[in-house]
């Protein structure tokens, strides 16, 4: 028998479980989360090591999804100094590199930019030729400055990358063949700016992520676990731990992702609508195909602008630990939460504090703590607050909905047990097994995928023919990254005409995802 | 004298969006070439129309071509020194101050640009008090003004100078040399005197997006709404709210054509809207009625935050507010609409001003 790790670093948990071969859950736990991450995730194995009682030698594959990169750009913490060189010119000179940075973050990564001749039009034509002593001396200027890293982009990269790979090849021979390098076109997609932005991001994380992903390579060896790991992206599907080791910015989105991933497959629902009510905020997202609904909106992060598509999130002030208060008329929930602290704030847990799981427990939707604590409580209040508990979560998924009809609501997290079996808007009120875990859960059955972006010119082959080339080459990108062949299907596929001009340049995004590998 | 500074960019470029009724590209590019410009040569003298002396050079500066070009192929900033040089050569005349053509999209900024990269002063007008997608549709052109000589350039150096027998022609023209030139050129062009400027131009609309900018970033750090605010400062409508439960769109023009449904959400729950756009958005139905027509101005805005969505980004279950504003009065004479309403757009509808439509709607 093969099984899977599925481990999730969220800020306040370590949660972590074990599927079989048939993805049923066998072991779970949840940890708090350590500073050092490791330890928590140490304690996290451990547990559900023993739970299942399993020879961690038939461990086959471990999934890691970790928000460690995200936290470092926000904070500022263990950064690398980057220096960036950009293929363009004579285009782009009018808006330099680290353009809009915050101060804060560019003192940290002491950064230097050179840019060179080079770059491709919308349809691959060359803006200019490259020269490779310039390249070579630019470099140079930038190893002079002193970097820790290097960020390569080039206008149009994601049409052709082959500047970006000359430029590469170039910087291994002045900085060495272990020199930490990033290529924009293996990041982000159309946009230099935020393409450009993220690679240096990565650039400057490479470090910190090759440490923390290392030290979770090790707890695994340490327990006798042989197997493939993964990490978590953005989109839900998984990264070699070898090229997250490389492309860790991926990452950064990938904490919601995975909870309604694991909602997706634990209630069987592909289209609907996630609740994920933790102790002091709910997260409302939508599943569409099994993956999250996107954000239309370019993505900050730290202060940097990228175009980072992340899950289409509405977060409300309501967890298990909200403080519950009335005033002469009206019953307020959250947003102040007792938070991790529950445990010896609440009523039930024999503490001082009101909070909305005294009422789910004194309401009798929840059986937890001594419910002897609450039996005393106001039957107005308890009904009341109940109904504001409601009426918030049901004034988020009415707005996330998208069409009037009722759809199938997904409830999961340590919080689940605030809400009612029946919602406005809601055909039904799932609350899966093992809903605390979700985000485990997500992170082991990720998928791989494969996308294109770039603008194409329809005129020659014609606009079918176009499509079809760019859904092939979307799912030769699944395969070469682990995906099982036979189970890669094209999930997204979107049509963007350049506005303005009468052309018959299209612009292209496709995504194609597929089963790991057994 | 007042001065154009890198926060009055970011203010503009957002009130831009909303000018732009859904067009004009995403003033984000253009925002970042202004500021970067602010940083290298300082702030921008900001004048009124009335501040012009009749016998100046004013050469408005725009970008033509993809937005979504744009976001790739940045400019290498020698553009507007180019093409400004060119035809000031040419007309053996100095430029006394540059203008936008186009209040509404990436072109409120690119003349700060251009303004910031020469040493001239802008004006505080334009030539659409809006965004539309030809050359020919601006205050100027219906006045009689020609859009030659024009200068087009683009990154590399290459420059096209333009004279031609109508404004129509330049369209054609220099549509086809932006699209050699990698689809997105620098323009100098509609060379006005500063008496054409006072009789022409839609004027105080840079400082109107300033204004919109500004209210909608106070009102994200204040968490209040700046829908009332923005309502105020355009004379415009609420439409509708909802969220957006399709898009359609049309490639086989070229130009983007298409239309969104909208389900109506809190006050408009029960009712539908129907916008229809080619670039910008040109007109809005509630319930099989018109509510907005081209040419006024109707911007989606998204409903957490009130930032404006352009065209290009509309789409499904997107929350959104609809936005009505009315145009210059300049468009709703005959000659305007001939060039810009309803019917130039093939639409079969006659125009009816937003005030009237707001009146019988009961609003």
């Amino acid at each position: 028998m093969k099984y899977r790790l599925g481990i999730d670093v969220g800020g306040t948990n370590t949660d972590a479980v074990i599927l079989d071969d048939k993805n049923a859950v066998i072991a779970k736990c949840k940890e708090a989360t350590t500073p050092d991450v490791s330890s928590g995730i140490t304690r996290a194995v451990e547990q559900v090591l023993s739970q299942s009682k399993i020879d961690p030698s038939h461990i086959a594959d471990a999934m890691l999804g970790t928000t460690h990169a995200t936290n470092a750009i926000i904070e500022r913490k263990g950064l690398s100094r980057v220096g960036v060189i950009r293929l363009s010119g004579p285009s782009g000179f009018g808006i330099p590199p680290f353009i809009e940075w915050p101060e804060d973050l560019l003192d940290t990564l002491n950064y230097t930019y050179q840019i060179v001749k080079g770059g491709y039009e919308y349809n691959g034509a060359l803006i200019s030729d490259t020269d490779e002593d310039e390249i070579r001396a630019s470099l140079l200027a930038i190893k002079e400055h002193g970097v820790d890293a290097l960020a390569i982009s080039c206008a149009f990269s994601p049409v052709n990358s082959e500047q970006e790979m000359l430029a590469q090849k170039i910087a291994c021979e002045l900085l060495g063949d272990d020199f930490p390098i990033t290529l924009s076109h293996e990041i982000g997609s159309i946009g230099l700016i935020e393409r450009e932005n993220a690679a240096i991001l990565n650039a400057a994380i490479r470090k910190l992520a090759e440490q923390a992903y290392g030290s979770f390579q090790n707890v695994l060896i340490d327990h006798g676990i042989n197997a493939d790991l993964f990490i978590t992206q953005n989109d839900g599907t998984l990264m070699s731990i070898e090229y997250a080791k490389k492309y860790p910015v991926l990452t950064i989105a990938s904490g919601p992702t995975n909870s309604l991933r694991g909602a997706a497959y634990l209630s069987g629902i592909l289209d609907g609508i996630v609740v994920d009510v933790g102790g002091t905020t709910t997260d409302v997202g939508v599943l569409s195909k099994g993956f999250p609904r996107e954000s239309s909106s370019a993505a900050e992060m730290g202060g940097v602008r990228t175009n980072f598509r992340m899950p289409d999130l509405i977060a409300i002030g309501l967890g298990g630990g909200s403080l519950v208060s009335r005033d002469t008329k009206s019953v307020t929930v959250g947003p102040q939460s007792v938070g991790y602290k529950i445990h010896t704030e609440a009523l039930i847990f024999s503490g001082s504090t009101l909070t909305t799981t005294d009422i789910a427990v004194a309401a009798g939707i929840a059986e937890l703590g001594d419910a002897s604590k609450v039996k005393d409580l106001d039957q107005e209040l308890i009904k009341e607050t109940v109904g504001v508990i409601t009426s918030m979560v049901e004034e988020v998924i009415d707005k996330m909905k998208v069409s009037a009809e009722d759809v199938p609501v997904i409830v999961v997290g340590g919080g689940s047990i605030l809400i009612p079996g029946k919602l406005k808007g809601a055909s039904e009120v799932i609350k899966p097994e093992h809903f605390e875990v979700a985000n485990a859960i997500g992170a082991a059955i990720a998928q791989v995928s494969g996308s294109i972006d770039g603008v194409f010119d329809i005129t020659a082959k014609g606009r079918d023919a176009v499509i079809e080339d760019v859904k092939k080459s979307a799912k030769t990108e699944a395969v070469k990254a682990g995906a099982d062949e036979a189970t890669v299907e094209v999930v997204e596929l979107e049509e963007i005409p350049l506005a303005y001009l009468p052309s018959n340049a299209i612009r292209f995004r496709v995504k194609a995802v597929g089963d790991l590998k057994r | 004298m007042q001065f154009l500074t890198e926060k009055d960019i970011d203010y503009i470029a957002i009130g831009a969006a909303i000018l732009g009724s859904g067009g004009g590209g995403d003033p984000y590019i253009g925002k970042l070439m202004a500021k970067q410009a602010i940083k290298e040569h300082g702030p921008v003298k900001f004048i009124k129309a009335g501040d012009v002396p009749d016998d100046a050079l004013i050469i408005p500066s725009a970008m033509m071509g993809a937005p979504a070009v744009m976001i790739e192929k940045l400019p290498n900033g020698s553009e507007p020194a180019a093409s400004f040089q060119s035809l000031e050569a040419y007309l053996g005349k100095k430029a006394y101050a540059t203008i936008s053509i186009e209040a509404g999209g990436i072109n409120s900024c690119i003349p700060i640009y251009t303004a910031a990269c020469l040493g001239i002063p802008l004006v505080d007008c334009d030539g659409m008090g809006r965004a539309f997608p030809e050359l020919p549709m601006t205050t100027f052109s219906v006045s009689g003004v020609s859009s030659t000589p024009m200068v087009l350039c683009d990154e590399k150096g290459n420059k096209i100078l333009l004279e031609t027998i109508d404004n129509a022609w330049s369209e054609t023209l220099a549509r086809t040399a932006t699209v050699a030139m990698g689809l997105s050129s620098m323009i100098a062009i509609y060379c006005l005197t500063g008496k054409q400027l006072k009789d022409y131009a839609v004027k105080g609309t840079i400082s109107q997006a300033r204004a919109i900018g500004e209210k909608i970033v106070e009102s994200n750090k204040s968490k209040t709404n700046p829908i009332q605010s923005i309502l105020d400062i355009t004379n415009g409508y609420q439409l509708f709210e909802g969220k957006i439960i399709d898009v359609q769109r049309d490639l086989t023009t070229g130009f983007v054509r298409g239309n969104v449904t909208i389900e109506g959400t809190d006050v408009d729950k029960g009712s539908t809207f129907s916008l229809d756009f080619q670039n910008e958005n040109l007109l809005g139905m509630k319930d099989g009625k018109p509510a907005a027509i081209t040419p006024d101005l109707i911007t989606l805005l998204d409903r957490e935050k009130g930032f404006p969505i352009t065209t290009e980004n509309i789409k499904y279950g997107q929350r959104v507010i609809v936005l009505g504003m009315p145009c210059d009065p300049f468009w709703r004479t005959e000659a305007g609409l001939k060039q810009v309403g309803p019917r130039y757009f093939k639409y079969d509808v006659d125009y009816v001003p937003i005030e009237e439509l707001a009146r019988e709607s009961g609003k």
